[in-house]
């Protein structure tokens, strides 16, 4: 990335995660040992200790980290697409969330058509089948969008507020144009085995009390997240046109100057950001729930994600989208039973906040990075 | 200097025959279109988190008034006419303006509706009870509409949530469980029923483990599946709507394996939920819940005319919707007048006893009765009997999931 340049052209030789100057290790003790010494506790405690550590772990599993996993990997690769037009283009994308739905969109349509063809992926999901053709339909999308608008905007060399009003504008026309299509209700579109563990049979095979549950739909989540971020790392690091988009988003004159053609860059960075819009699309859809205003009201965490991890910034998006989906999910979530697991008996629900205030968790993250490290936790060269 | 103003003079004067001459023909063509023809407002929530279960219940509404309008004997001959609009079930701006627009432009000369309690309340307060017109839902069961000042104008012909609390209370205690967690849609509808059951299973000695709102319409629940799994509770009482928050929650609650056994009280009730929770591979056997409805003789015959009708006469409301439309019918037949004030003076006397007793299908006998000065007593779809405020006294219907189906357990 970015920083792994940087770290060429300087003359210390540190390895690019210093280089990012990124202090997560302080983050992590700080969190890391209290919970440590909560459990060694626990154990010392009581009787049968570890039986209730383990029912705790499971349940922390089941509700806070498989959850916040998943959907830290969808904001994940929505928040990749806003920071890789963020540094190409230099705007933020308001219409990001909807580019998301209109993937989706397609991914659905091809789906019930594959479907009523009697074409299956057997075990899997057949949106992932459906998958290209909905990454085909954005792609068209998005290039008629940047034919039509953003290049007008690009040759008069505007500022970035105006790009940016524009693409509020785009969202709006997308938000329709998503609903004119495929309406504005709920779309089911998963199909294939939907569990690969379930809650009874996990605590039948293990004689737990809590039961744990494991659906087809976040593995493939998590999967597919992991493969596409190291797809785009190897595009932008080791391709000639990778080089061309992170030279332009360095210095746009320069990489003018050297003979880098701004449209080939564009053409590029649409056809990326949309591949990754319809894939973070379609893999909220199956994990959730289809529905176009879902999608519009995704654009906040989104935008936290990318802004936590510093605009721009490809590693910090990934680390802002789970940041965001931990913290929503964990804030929210009532620590009653596993702290009676760890033999802390209690009355209240141990909730940090209620669940009703979990779009608020998105803004108090963006007001706080934007006040106290408002060039995010990665900081360093943008791409 | 002379043109313009004899131009400008033709014009004004033009306009002035031709407004006369609309005038004096507006008046001639609604004196004839309303000697045939009674039109009646049919507000429901086409679109919205009730549009699963509205369909059917407008088509058993209009089914009363076909057979009232085909019996020939409704005030000399005259037709009933439905003018549907979208209540939209939450939105109360765009309820309110519906009702409005039944009123001012279509001459309606009352409204069956609304459907939910949240919007029915706003249309009562806003737009009928301001301007004498009666309003009469099938389906709006929240405990506050009970003492809104509607100066007679308001009827409804399911009974108050005060009452489906205190049975599904019964219901979940003789079950045998004796802790529940509840979470309802935030609205009039959610929190009415919500307070009331939380009183009634309170004094029977259960414990409410839990009782929070959920907001419809959002894409995931995890969340608040994971609050109310926290609370405990043997079973989690989902007080919300088939196609919005109610069924994301029973969806999550049944993927996380936080709960079993749902209660699900009437807005639960539609086959939607089973089939979308079996196309997910979970299963929901051995939950139930209560809807409004009787074992009457009136409800197998309502049954009977709308399976003619091709109809589900055992849908959630129906039973109340034909009810509606046929109260409508009987007490503008009592009245001798196709109005408002017919409707709300006749509306018990032609629904309670004494009088001849008239089931569904047998509405041209009771218009017949009513036009030689007898007396009837509507028992209806639903064993009906008007009490307090012109509310159903209410009886309902306990029933359990089993596999795919509803089976009905009894009546209470």
């Amino acid at each position: 990335m970015g920083t792994a340049k940087h770290g060429q052209l300087s003359q210390g030789g540190k390895p690019a995660l210093g280089q990012a100057r990124f202090k997560g290790w302080r983050v992590v003790l700080l969190v890391g040992l209290p919970l440590l010494l909560i459990m060694v506790v626990s154990l010392a405690r009581q009787e049968d200790g570890a039986t209730n550590l383990l029912n705790a772990l499971v349940r922390l599993a089941n509700f806070v980290v498989i959850p916040g996993a998943t959907y830290g990997a969808q904001l994940a690769l929505g928040a990749l697409g806003v920071t890789l037009i963020y540094g190409v283009m230099r705007f933020a994308d308001f219409a990001h969330g909807d580019t998301m739905a209109f993937g989706a969109m397609g991914v659905i349509l091809t789906t019930r058509l594959l479907q009523h063809l009697g074409i299956s992926a057997g075990h899997l999901p057949t949106a992932l089948l459906a998958l290209p053709f909905g990454i085909l339909a954005t792609i068209g999308l998005a290039l008629i969008i940047d034919r039509s608008i953003y290049r007008f905007y690009r040759q008069q060399r505007a500022a970035p507020l105006i790009f940016v009003i524009a693409s509020i504008g785009v969202m709006f026309v997308t938000n329709g144009l998503v609903r004119l299509i495929i309406g504005p209700g709920d779309q089911h579109f998963a199909d294939g085995t939907r569990f690969i563990i379930r809650a009874q049979d996990f605590r039948e095979m293990t004689g737990l009390a809590e039961g744990l549950t494991l659906r087809t739909t976040q593995v493939i989540t998590l999967v597919v997240a992991v493969v596409v971020v190291l797809i785009l790392f190897h595009i932008l690091n080791r391709t000639a046109m990778g080089k061309a988009m992170r030279a332009y988003a360095d210095n746009e004159d320069l990489a003018l100057l050297s003979g880098i053609n701004p449209e080939r860059v564009a053409l590029w960075t649409w056809v990326i950001a949309a591949i990754l819009a319809t894939i973070a699309g379609t893999l909220y859809g199956l994990d959730k729930s289809f529905k176009p205003f879902t999608y519009f009201q995704l654009l906040l965490p989104i935008f936290a994600s990318a802004i936590v991890g510093g605009v721009g910034q490809p590693l910090g998006a990934i680390a802002g989208g789970f940041v965001v989906a931990f913290s929503e999910v964990a804030l929210t979530y009532p620590y009653k039973t596993i702290l009676r697991y760890l033999g802390f008996e209690t009355d209240g629900l141990v909730q940090f906040l209620s669940t009703d205030y979990k779009f608020a968790v998105s803004f108090i993250i963006l007001v706080v990075v934007l006040l106290w490290r408002p060039r995010g936790l990665f900081r360093g060269r943008i791409l | 200097m002379k043109k313009p103003f004899l131009t400008a003079a033709a014009v004004v004067l033009g306009a002035i025959v031709a407004i006369g001459v609309f005038s004096w023909l507006r008046p001639r063509q609604m004196g004839e279109e309303a000697s045939d023809s009674i039109k009646v407002g049919m507000l429901l929530g086409f679109t919205g988190p009730l549009e699963s279960l509205v369909p059917p219940m407008a088509d058993s509404a209009d089914l009363a008034f076909a057979e009232v309008s085909a019996s020939g004997q409704l005030l000399d001959g005259k037709r009933i006419k439905t003018v549907r609009a979208d209540s939209t079930c939450t939105d109360t701006g765009a309820a309110t303006a519906a009702a409005e627009r039944l009123i001012t432009a279509d001459k309606v000369a009352l409204i069956l509706g609304a459907d939910c309690s949240g919007v029915t309340i706003a249309v009562a307060n806003n737009v009928t009870i301001p301007k004498g017109i009666a309003l009469v839902s099938p389906s709006a069961t929240s405990p506050a509409l009970s003492t809104i000042e509607d100066n007679g104008l308001f009827f409804r012909t399911s009974p108050s949530d005060a009452r489906q609390g205190k049975v599904l209370a019964d219901v979940v205690k003789e079950r045998g469980h004796n802790s529940v967690a509840v979470t309802y849609t935030n609205n009039d509808y959610g929190k009415g029923l919500s307070e009331s059951f939380a009183t009634a299973f309170t004094e029977l000695g259960g414990t409410v483990a839990i009782n929070t709102a959920h907001e419809d319409g959002k894409g995931d629940y995890s969340a608040e599946v994971a609050e109310l799994a926290e609370a405990g509770g043997e079973l989690l009482l989902v007080i919300g709507y088939v196609d919005q928050g109610g069924i994301g929650i029973v969806r999550a609650a049944l993927d996380t394996g936080a709960f079993e056994i749902f209660g699900l009280p009437d807005a639960m009730y539609n086959q939607v939920l089973l089939d979308k929770v079996l196309a997910d591979g979970n299963d929901l056997t051995g939950s139930f819940g209560t809807v409004p409805g009787s074992d009457s003789a009136g409800a197998a015959a309502f049954v009977d005319i709308a399976t003619a009708a091709g109809l589900d006469g055992e849908g959630a409301f129906t039973g109340e919707s034909y009810d509606a439309a046929a109260l409508i019918a009987l007490a503008m037949q009592k009245g001798g007048a196709p109005t408002s004030e017919a409707v709300v003076e006749n509306m018990l006397a032609v629904a309670n006893a004494p009088g001849e007793k008239i089931f569904p299908g047998e509405l041209a006998k009771g218009l017949q009765i009513l036009a030689a000065g007898g007396e009837v007593d509507y028992v209806g779809a639903t064993n009906l009997e008007l009490v307090g405020p012109g509310e159903a006294a209410g009886s309902y219907r306990e029933y359990e999931v089993q596999g795919g189906e509803f089976k009905t357990i009894g009546f209470r």
